[in-house]
């Protein structure tokens, strides 16, 4: 655990292993949860950081947290939210070039996997999850699309995310799905926080 | 629709809804947003005798001008420029009683770039993860103002409180922004680092809500590459490829992966809002 210094009110904490940020954002929810943080403003775990801002006294936390023995992760009592997708994305053959198999292997595969909400970033809701093993990392697309459609389920390195609204996007999208991942009207507005567990579970094609 | 209103006249390069932003949402991809002149946007507020976090207008250099239902009471602060009333001159940075029907006219800023206009009983449109600011990174909130579009008031919550100390701001005719380094000025040579302290920047002109842009030496790094995405506060010096630092202002992504050389604390980040392109820019390292 290496922390990095954020302004004066912010500490990042560089870990080595994204396991290893699910596990410390769990127990800082766990802690803010029971009344045993301090008051602060955000919390925002990323690929291999907890960003930890809005804090009176980063200095004092940091030799608490120092302490802390933090349990690894468990599945959880939740249980994981299932989204209904059609395969039927555009670069479902290219992936299953990639992945040297074929598209239905492709879709067994992605279905069968349990995946993990590493974090949130990009737009409001797109949570990057984690669970694909090290060989079915693909790359991001040499040409991004200037107009990914809403509800697109892509890969891009060690994530498989859904676009929560159209927008620009250089992933590879293999499939579509109606869920709405992000309605401000809602509580909570954002279906994928993280820490949420997610199974992809497949739908007829129309 | 209520007759506590107003219908936009002249919408001006940029307006926009704003208060003090929704803190709190950055771990679901949720920008902070809110005044970027947030003193200013406090101070008329507490004007017209609405709590600081009530919603105003945040104007972009040219202003907007703006015909009232009912009769209202105004203030403008954060860049100074001309007020008037139905083509009458009125008061900067007090309060000014708009009569029904009459059109208040906020002017160009005679200098700094980014006026505030609060009105009593606040602009009441719909709240958004609590707040009302239009994030214009992520599209959260009320669209910026356009010709035509009626805006709806809350009631007003009573008289101002009374005298308030009203500073007149002079001409930002250099940013200074102190900062500490960190989290990534590791990610720097000793010279890139030296450049950040000691080269003439300036503010770009692609500056806008989500960063204060520069053009200036690009700084050298040490490493090269991205770093896997991280959390990214307000305040934040993001360096991309092009080696010219990028102050993150309230729209700012929540996550990036160019390297942040140093922190801006935020009780210095008024001025940044008013520092018009071509303003010189100087790095202060605080330790």
């Amino acid at each position: 655990m290496r922390p990095l210094p954020v302004g004066e009110h912010g500490l990042l904490i560089e870990l080595d292993s994204a396991e290893e940020v699910e596990a410390l954002h769990a127990e800082l929810l766990r802690r803010a949860a029971d009344g045993a943080l301090p008051p602060l403003r955000e919390i925002v775990p990323a690929a291999r950081t907890v960003l930890l801002d809005g804090l009176a006294d980063p200095r004092g936390l940091l030799a608490e947290l120092a302490a802390w023995d933090i349990p690894p992760l468990t599945a959880g009592d939740r249980p994981a939210v299932e989204i209904p997708v059609r395969y039927d994305g555009p670069d479902l053959a290219d992936v299953a070039a990639l992945w040297d198999c074929t598209a239905d292997e492709v879709v067994r595969r992605h279905s069968a996997t349990e995946f993990r909400v590493a974090f949130c970033g990009f737009a409001p809701g797109f949570g990057y999850l984690t669970g694909l093993p090290e060989p079915l990392h693909v790359p991001r697309r040499d040409t991004p699309r200037t107009k990914v459609p809403v509800g697109s389920v892509a890969l891009a390195g060690p994530y498989t995310g859904v676009y929560p609204r159209s927008s620009p996007g250089g992933w590879q999208l293999i499939g579509t799905t109606d869920t709405v991942l992000w309605d401000p009207r809602r509580e909570p507005a954002a279906l994928l926080a993280p820490g949420t567990r997610v199974r992809f579970v497949p739908q007829e094609t129309a | 629709m209520t007759d506590r209103a107003f219908s936009v006249v002249r919408a001006g390069a940029l307006t926009t809804v704003q208060d003090l932003g929704r803190p709190g949402h950055a771990h679901l991809g949720v920008p902070r947003a809110g005044a970027l002149d947030e003193p200013a946007h406090r101070l008329a507020n507490r004007l017209v005798g609405n709590p600081e976090s009530a919603a105003a207008l945040e104007t972009t250099l040219t202003g907007c001008a703006l015909r009232v239902r009912t009769a209202t009471t105004v203030a403008v602060t954060g860049a100074p420029c001309p007020v008037t009333v139905d083509g009458r001159p009125a008061p900067w940075g007090a309060p000014v009683r708009v009569p029904a029907g009459a059109v208040l006219d906020v002017g160009p800023a005679t200098h700094g770039l980014r006026s505030h206009l609060a009105f009593a009983g606040g602009i009441d449109t719909e709240r958004v993860l609590g707040s009302r600011a239009a994030d214009l990174l992520s599209g959260l909130g009320p669209d910026p103002l356009t010709e035509g579009a009626v805006l709806a008031l809350g009631a007003p919550y009573g008289p101002a409180a009374g005298a308030d100390a009203v500073p007149h701001p002079g001409p930002v005719t250099e940013l200074v922004l102190p900062f500490l380094p960190g989290p990534r000025d590791a990610w720097f040579t000793a010279a890139g680092l030296h450049t950040l302290t000691t080269g003439r920047f300036r503010v770009s002109p692609a500056s806008n809500r989500i960063g204060l842009r520069t053009v200036g030496p690009p700084l050298e790094r040490a490493r090269s590459g991205e770093l896997p995405s991280e959390g990214m506060p307000l305040g934040a010096l993001q360096v991309p490829p092009d080696g010219l630092p990028v102050l993150f202002l309230h729209d700012h992504p929540t996550t990036g992966g160019y390297p942040v050389v140093g922190v801006v604390p935020e009780r210095y980040l008024a001025p940044a809002a008013q520092a018009a392109p071509g303003t010189p820019v100087r790095f202060l390292r605080m330790r």
